[in-house]
């Protein structure tokens, strides 16, 4: 498996650290005990195309987002993850 | 059909031509009382407990490719009973008790083989972690021995003991630990459930639930068809996930793959089975003479059944840093399996929120080793509608309740554990 960086073009797997699905989003704090179960213990774990969160560790060390299909390893879409790296892209 | 010296000599004489078949191949009744998904050993082992010890014998396990397909087949056959936390220590070391009889309990050589496992330490700390273990462990009734640097020296004298950055100072030894063939247990739970009456029903892939009005399952859809059922239980290792979806389920898992590697035969090297403490590689010699070794999981979310380079590079780096030796030999076969990689690393052996479904579930790397302990509890649960004592922190509310047995103290990180 290789990674296409959008900074730093295509580099090797063992450059990356992954995080997981890109899905859960942390609720509010007031949201209650069972949304925050959810969000840090349930899965999807999707047998197909998954968005997932990527750490281009050794590399440009910013997060990305990856669209890949967990049945066959293959990468469809390489782009910034939302936050402050990819905010600068952007401007 | 029973094994014994004149079955043996029987067969031998006659040109090995008269063997018998060991298990049925069954066609799918209407009903049974209990159906389990998934014909890997956790699967077997259930029906086998269920018909054996629990006197329910209208049992059928429905496996969609064909027994031993799936992590039962795949793994390193690697058997213990060293854990720390309470909920493992007991239930892994109830398996170990039922994996020391398994061979007379079955009338089948599953060629359990206790040449002890060793985890080696590298630290100060380390061996402090370890010492603490062992104890938890002596204190269980478990076998446990720290040894030191010579004692080691002396049983493991090809070990890199000087390594720049991880010197072997000792490790962990337990001597009842060790391995088992596993392709030989499958069909030994096949083999002796079978004779009690449990249907095995090969190429059958569950596809569904029946459900009645109150949402309690009722059975099972298949690709052989309808199949009723008092009760439903799932053993299907990696694919949890996904079959728990059929029920409107979500899990706290995620499926992920790990590699395993066998080199080409040499002479007896390893006594034993062993662990390197510092980096993440494990290797035992399987009796025909090969190295059998594995590492880390590749880490992220997988259903490929195969995995990548940078950890064939890491867990080979991994076996260099301790048996510099084995850097010429040859690497004959890898493969990938993919396990259901729980949140705390611990398994998930209780009633789902479904009626009528329960779950086997989240083994992680470790679960061979769980197969006879995993069978014996799920086939209590599923027999008298309670946890075995054994199992009974191996809940899924667990997560909810703040409750996690999490061995590595990782977090709730599965690709961490
Ligand atoms: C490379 C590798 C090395 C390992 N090494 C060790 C080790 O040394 N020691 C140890 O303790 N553990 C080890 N493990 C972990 C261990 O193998 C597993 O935790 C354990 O085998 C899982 O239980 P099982 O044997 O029942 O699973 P499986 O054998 O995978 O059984 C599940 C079965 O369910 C079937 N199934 C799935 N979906 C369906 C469906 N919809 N309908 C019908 N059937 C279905 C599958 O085909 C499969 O046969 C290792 C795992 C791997 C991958
Ligand atoms: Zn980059």
């Amino acid at each position: 498996m290789r990674i296409v960086c959008p900074f730093c073009g295509e580099r090797e797997l063992g450059e990356f650290t992954y995080l997981g699905d890109a899905k859960p989003q942390r609720p509010a704090a007031d949201a209650g005990e069972d949304a925050v179960y959810d969000y840090v213990y349930l899965r999807d774990n999707i047998a197909g195309v998954m968005s997932e969160h990527w750490y281009h560790g050794g590399g440009c060390r910013a997060w990305l987002k990856v669209t890949r299909n967990t049945l066959t390893h293959e990468i469809t879409a390489v782009e910034p993850a939302a936050g402050a790296g990819a905010a600068k892209v952007g401007a | 059909m029973k094994y014994s010296i004149f079955s043996l000599a029987r067969a031998a004489l006659s040109g090995h031509q008269n063997w018998q078949r060991t298990w049925r191949d069954a066609a799918p009744k209407d009903r049974y009382d209990v159906v389990i998904i998934g014909g890997g050993g956790h699967g077997l082992a259930t029906a086998w407990f269920l018909a054996s010890e629990f006197g329910i014998r209208n049992v059928a396990v429905l496996e969609k490719g064909w027994i031993g397909s799936g992590n039962a087949g795949r793994n390193t056959t690697i058997i213990r009973s060293n854990y720390g936390l309470p909920g493992n220590t007991g239930f892994y070391e109830l398996s170990m008790k039922l994996w020391e009889r398994m061979e007379q309990d079955l009338n089948y050589n599953s060629m359990v083989s206790q040449r002890g496992v060793i985890n080696l330490y590298h630290s100060d700390a380390q061996r402090d972690a370890y010492a603490r273990r062992g104890n938890t462990m002596r204190i269980n009734g478990i076998d446990a021995e720290l040894l030191d640097q010579p004692a080691l020296k002396k049983m493991m004298p090809f070990l890199n003991f000087d390594h720049a950055r991880f010197p072997v100072q000792g490790g962990l030894l337990q001597r009842r630990g060790g391995t088992a063939r596993h392709d030989a247990v499958v069909w030994g739970y096949a083999h002796a459930a079978s004779g009690l009456g449990v249907d095995i029903i090969q190429n059958c892939e569950v596809s569904g639930f029946t459900r009645d009005a109150n949402g309690k399952v009722t059975g099972v859809e298949t690709s052989r068809g309808k199949i009723g059922a008092g009760k439903v239980g799932m053993a299907v290792a990696g694919s949890s996930s996904r079959v728990a979806a059929m029920a409107g389920l979500r899990l706290p898992i995620e499926s992920h793959v790990l590699q395993a590697f066998v080199s080409e035969a040499i002479k007896p090297l390893l006594p034993n089975v062993m662990t390197f403490g510092a980096g993440h590689f494990y290797v035992s010699q399987s009796d025909k003479g090969g190295l059998v070794f594995g590492g880390d999981i590749d880490g992220y979310n997988s259903y490929a059944q195969r995995g990548n380079l940078p950890v064939v590079e890491d867990v080979c780096e991994g076996g260099m840093a301790l048996i510099p030796m084995i850097g010429r030999v040859r690497l004959l076969r890898q493969w990938g399996g993919i396990m259901d990689m729980s949140m705390d690393g611990s398994p998930i052996i209780d009633k789902s929120p479904v009626e009528g479904l329960y779950l086997n579930a989240g083994w992680c790397y470790g679960g061979f080793k769980a197969t006879p302990g995993s069978g014996f509890v799920f086939a209590h649960l599923l027999a008298r509608d309670e946890s075995h004592k054994e199992a009974a922190l191996f809940r899924l509310d667990r997560f909810r309740r703040g409750a996690m047995i999490d061995e590595k103290g990782q977090g709730a990180q599965p690709n961490l554990h």
